[in-house]
């Protein structure tokens, strides 16, 4: 399952919205392998803010990348309404913290739009597309961008 | 009817050449992995033919020759022996022993069913 | 894959497990303690590796198997006596053997010259008894020459000559060819395939009904043959009874049926006529067919060979460990286990959180649940241990390796050794058995190469000239324990002592004890031999052997005596999916520390500790100072460091041999924790090894001491203090 490119125009996939703040973001719901609510995680030393840290999922431990500050914004203050996507990226299994999960929806391709030019880059670089979705805007997340890949870790 | 051939040999690679080439032939291929075992399966199960290795650990293949023929129930089952040579004066030796026939180590696996067919009714 | 692949890597394995039989035969000859047994052992374990490799045209492996196959038959028929020159010989054959499989496993090509020394000599010893061919040695029935020859049995020769020809043939069985379960039947149902026949059967010879012996053969059978096939084709149909019957096979020129009373046809592969000699006892065979008895033991790769009762006493209880023949066993690829292995973690840490969870909801600990709880806790237990069971492996073959080291070695310096090894039933997990095999290499050759003196040199000591060589496994309380030892001169303190000096590795006036003296051998760049030797350096010491073990979770420790020799002592974790740790308090955060990195645990008083420029801090351990780490500063938990006295101080050593220690708030418990990547989903983390899940559900982070303290001042320190001594 690739998320890298906008949907095709024929293109029927169903995504899950969810709200980072007061904005809507939204992954393939191909990708998604579980939705769970927040629990507490362990830090992890070194690394990036937006890395929450790990929890235990099942026996595997599971990076948490809070969303809100992976975008730029204020840190997720965890509630515990607040929700974990448990996605998967390429081997990698992660969590991302949002606020909660908003819509189900199924696209029809056509209401698709490239990331308007006023984003930064590093917004850019994270966001494939826009969908309009009753007078929403709905960001698509480019997962493969918002973990940072084992090379990058360790370098 | 699909008929029953008891391979014995103590070497796994021997036992899974034996094994591919008899189904792949369509036989029913029973396994023992030396003469003590053999005679286990044996007494358990009624197979049409019995191919059995001479060098094996707890007892050889003459041991199985013998043991076979020795009792009124097995007497009339058709045993082949393995061997790595060719030379008649060896065969002699497994015939005197009770041998129904050899097969020649490395055979090939039509040269094999060959030898079962033409032991067995 | 290809089934042939498949039987190929089947063959390979099996290989590995006749070289370990055939290794530890040839071990037990050279002690002079063989019984026939053990040598029919080994000639097995050759002779079965050369019929696999003719199945797979392997001509080097099975000319050579051929050779040594051949000596050892002559062992074995008592020809040739298994004395001291010949058994080096054998092993050497051995290893070339043991050579051979790899580079055909490989795929490598093989050079005549890598074997053809060693079958020379395996040559020369047979060659005396050549002449007399042992025709009435019953059991050499097939080790002659394995013939890569397909045109011997001439039962399947190609019709070369296509024209049709007639064959007139006599055939008069003879009782035994009946008792040996041949079938008259079943040769003329040959004959019939091959072409046309006519089949006329004499009766005449049947006694009457009183005199019949119902094994005895009384019909002769005439048949001409109208075939395609060539005379030798038609003689192969009658290969396996042609001692058994009067046989005359007749190629007339001419096209005239022979002349025969009472001719009948014959149908090919009918229900054709029975015998009057078969019908006796064809009925009597009982039909039940099972099926299941062999797919229970089909793949059994237990060692099948029986060890003699009465093997030599230093290595009985090896033998008797390693004795099931009957035991069963399956192949089950690695990754299943592996998987087993993590479900059972799981299974281990949900059964913690549940008893932690009835601990807290203060239930009575005589209620069922209570109760219920504590036998899921038994159970747990052993589940988990039967599962780490699965991947372990006995140690054996990795110490027949060794065996060959020590001949290796021995050969280069001219030093006579005997090896003996012990408890190589022991079993270890996989993983810990692949990665001992360099550091175990490189403690072997130390043991000959440094450990045991000259032949001479021993004489001169009152020491026997021969030297022994000792490895020995066991298992002790969770652990197992490799010992390498040797009975030559010890270490010479005083010699290390001043290369140490010299080295700039400690003081000159330093006061050391000789088990601290025997330490510094661990050092890194530690070296006591003068120049550098072709055998044991290679420019790795000690301190890389130190290493590999602290890496599996190990530890290592020497004794010695002078003038009785060393012992290098192993301790090792039976697995490595579990770890001892030490769990600790930073700031609120649980970490563990591997228990093997520890040294002690100290309380620091104020006076301990100094600055060392801006932010360093070093502290005094009677009298020899190591930075102070503080780990919660380190890892970026708190910005101001923790003051000494409020906290723990854990002195650690790192995989080189220098000593740190490391600051943190509490130390919690001592536990067996389950080890969890961090880079199956996420990545390497500095300072973080990996991590695991404790009783309350969370994720607990293990500490990697090593790049803990790589990433601290401790290089700029001066070599006096990294390298304290006490302690």
């Amino acid at each position: 399952m690739t998320e890298s490119s906008l949907p095709g125009t024929n293109d029927n996939r169903e995504f899950v919205a969810f709200r980072v703040g007061s904005q809507e973001f939204c992954v393939d719901i191909m990708c998604v392998r579980e939705i769970r609510g927040w629990t507490a995680a362990t830090p992890l030393p070194h690394t990036p803010d937006y890395v929450r840290g790990v929890i235990n999922l099942r026996g595997a431990v599971l990076p948490i990348v809070d969303l809100a500050s992976r975008f730029g914004l204020p840190e997720t203050e965890p509630t515990p309404r607040s929700v974990i996507i448990v996605v998967q990226i390429s081997k990698q299994v992660v969590g991302l913290l949002v606020d909660a999960v908003s819509d189900i929806f199924t696209t029809t391709g056509a209401s698709w739009q490239p990331t308007p030019e006023i984003a930064s880059d590093n917004v850019k670089s994270m966001v494939g597309g826009i969908y309009a979705l009753d007078g929403r805007m709905i960001s698509l997340v480019l997962l493969n961008s918002i973990i940072p890949t084992a090379e990058k870790v360790a370098a | 009817m699909t008929k029953t051939v008891l391979t014995i040999d103590d070497s796994r690679t021997m036992r899974d050449m034996l094994r591919m080439a008899l189904t792949d032939a369509g036989f029913n291929v029973l396994q023992a992995e030396d003469g003590v075992h053999g005679m286990e399966v044996l007494s358990g199960s009624n197979p049409d033919v019995i191919v059995t290795d001479i060098n094996m650990p707890r007892m050889d293949g003459f041991g199985v020759i013998e043991a076979v023929r020795k009792e009124q129930r097995y007497r009339n089952i058709p045993v082949l022996v393995l061997t790595t040579e060719s030379d008649q004066a060896k065969k002699l030796r497994a015939k005197a022993a009770g041998a129904t026939g050899w097969i020649v180590k490395p055979f090939e696996p039509e040269k094999l069913v060959a030898a079962i067919r033409r032991v067995s009714a | 894959m290809d089934v042939m692949d498949t039987i190929r890597q089947t063959f390979f394995q099996e290989c590995s497990e006749q070289l370990t039989e055939m290794e530890s035969g040839l071990l037990v000859m050279s002690e002079g303690e063989a019984d026939s047994d053990t040598i029919n052992a080994v000639f097995r374990a050759v002779h079965s590796i050369k019929g696999g490799a003719g199945a797979f045209k392997l001509e080097a492996l099975v000319q050579f198997a051929h050779k040594f196959e051949t000596a050892l038959d002559h062992i074995r028929s008592g020809k040739l006596a298994a004395g001291g020159d010949v058994m080096k010989v054998l092993l050497r054959a051995a290893d070339i053997l043991s050579d051979l499989v790899d580079a055909s496993r490989d795929d490598v090509a093989i050079e005549p010259d890598t074997w053809q020394a060693s079958a020379d000599e395996l040559l020369a010893l047979t060659a005396s008894a050549d002449g007399a061919e042992d025709e009435d040695d019953f059991g050499s029935i097939d080790f002659q020459p394995a013939l890569i020859d397909f045109g011997d049995t001439p039962s399947d020769g190609i019709a070369i000559e296509p024209l049709t020809s007639t064959f007139n043939i006599g055939f008069r069985p003879k009782p035994e060819l009946y008792g040996n379960a041949n079938e008259t039947i079943l040769v003329l149902r040959e004959l019939s395939r091959m072409g046309t026949t006519q089949i006329a059967c004499d009766t005449s010879d049947i006694p009457s009904l009183d005199d019949i012996d119902p094994a005895g053969a009384y019909i002769s059978w005439t048949i001409a043959l109208d075939t395609t096939e060539n005379a030798d084709a038609v003689a192969s149909v009658f290969e396996f009874v042609d001692t058994d019957a009067d046989i005359s096979i007749e190629q007339p020129s001419s096209f005239s049926l022979p002349d025969l009373p009472e001719p009948f046809k014959f149908s090919a592969s009918t229900d054709a006529p029975v015998e009057v000699a078969e019908v006796i006892e064809s009925v009597e065979a009982p039909s039940a067919v099972v099926e299941a008895a062999p797919v229970i033991r089909e793949e059994a790769t237990a060692p099948v060979v029986p060890f003699p009762a009465a093997a030599p006493p230093q290595q009985t209880a090896a033998k008797t460990d390693a004795k099931p023949a009957a035991l069963a066993t399956i192949r089950v690829e690695f990754d299943r286990v592996d998987r087993l292995i993590n479900l059972v973690g799981e299974l281990v840490i949900n059964q913690a959180m549940l008893s932690q969870r009835v601990a807290e909801s203060n239930i009575s600990n005589s209620s069922p649940i209570a109760v219920g709880l504590e036998e899921l806790e038994q159970l747990t237990r052993e589940i988990q241990e039967g599962v780490m069971g699965i991947s372990a492996q006995p140690v054996k073959p990795l110490f027949q390796r060794m065996g060959r080291i020590v001949r290796e070695v021995s050969d280069a310096t001219g030093k006579e050794v005997r090896f003996k090894t012990e408890g190589d039933a022991t079993e270890v997990d996989k993983t810990v058995v692949e990665r001992l095999a360099d550091p175990l290499t490189h403690m072997i050759r130390n043991a000959v190469d440094h450990g045991l003196e000259t032949p001479e040199a021993r004489v001169a000591a009152g020491k026997p000239a021969e030297g022994v060589v000792r490895l020995t496994a066991a298992h002790r309380s969770g652990r197992i324990v490799i010992e390498v030892s040797d009975d030559g001169a010890g270490i010479n303190r005083a010699k290390v002592r001043e290369s140490a000096i010299k080295k700039g590795l400690i003081p000159a006036d330093v006061q050391l004890t000789d088990s601290e003296i025997d330490n510094l051998l661990f050092l890194p760049g530690f070296s006591t031999a003068n120049s550098i030797s072709n055998i044991s350096g290679r420019g790795v010491g000690m301190d890389v052997v130190k290493r590999s073990i602290q890496a599996l979770g190990g530890r290592i420790s020497i004794t010695s005596r002078p003038g009785k020799g060393s012992t290098f002592s192993l301790s090792l974790p039976l697995t490595l999916a579990v770890l001892d740790g030490m769990v600790v308090c930073v700031n609120g955060q649980t970490l563990v520390l591997p228990l093997t990195a520890i040294v002690e645990t100290l309380k620091p008083k104020e006076q301990d500790v100094h600055c060392l420029g801006a932010d360093g801090r070093v502290m005094a351990i009677r009298s020899t100072f190591v930075p102070l780490i503080d780990v919660g500063v380190k890892l970026g938990f708190r910005r101001t460091t923790l003051n000494p006295s409020a906290g723990v101080a854990i002195l650690i050593e790192t995989e080189n041999g220098s000593r740190s220690a490391l600051l943190v708030d509490s130390i919690q418990d001592q536990r067996q924790v389950v080890i969890k990547s961090l880079e199956t989903n996420y990545g390497n983390v500095s300072g973080i090894a990996a991590a695991t899940i404790l009783g309350d559900g969370r994720v607990a982070l293990i500490l990697d001491v090593d790049s803990l303290v790589k990433a601290s001042d401790v290089d700029q320190l001066a070599p006096e203090l990294r390298y304290g001594t006490g302690g």
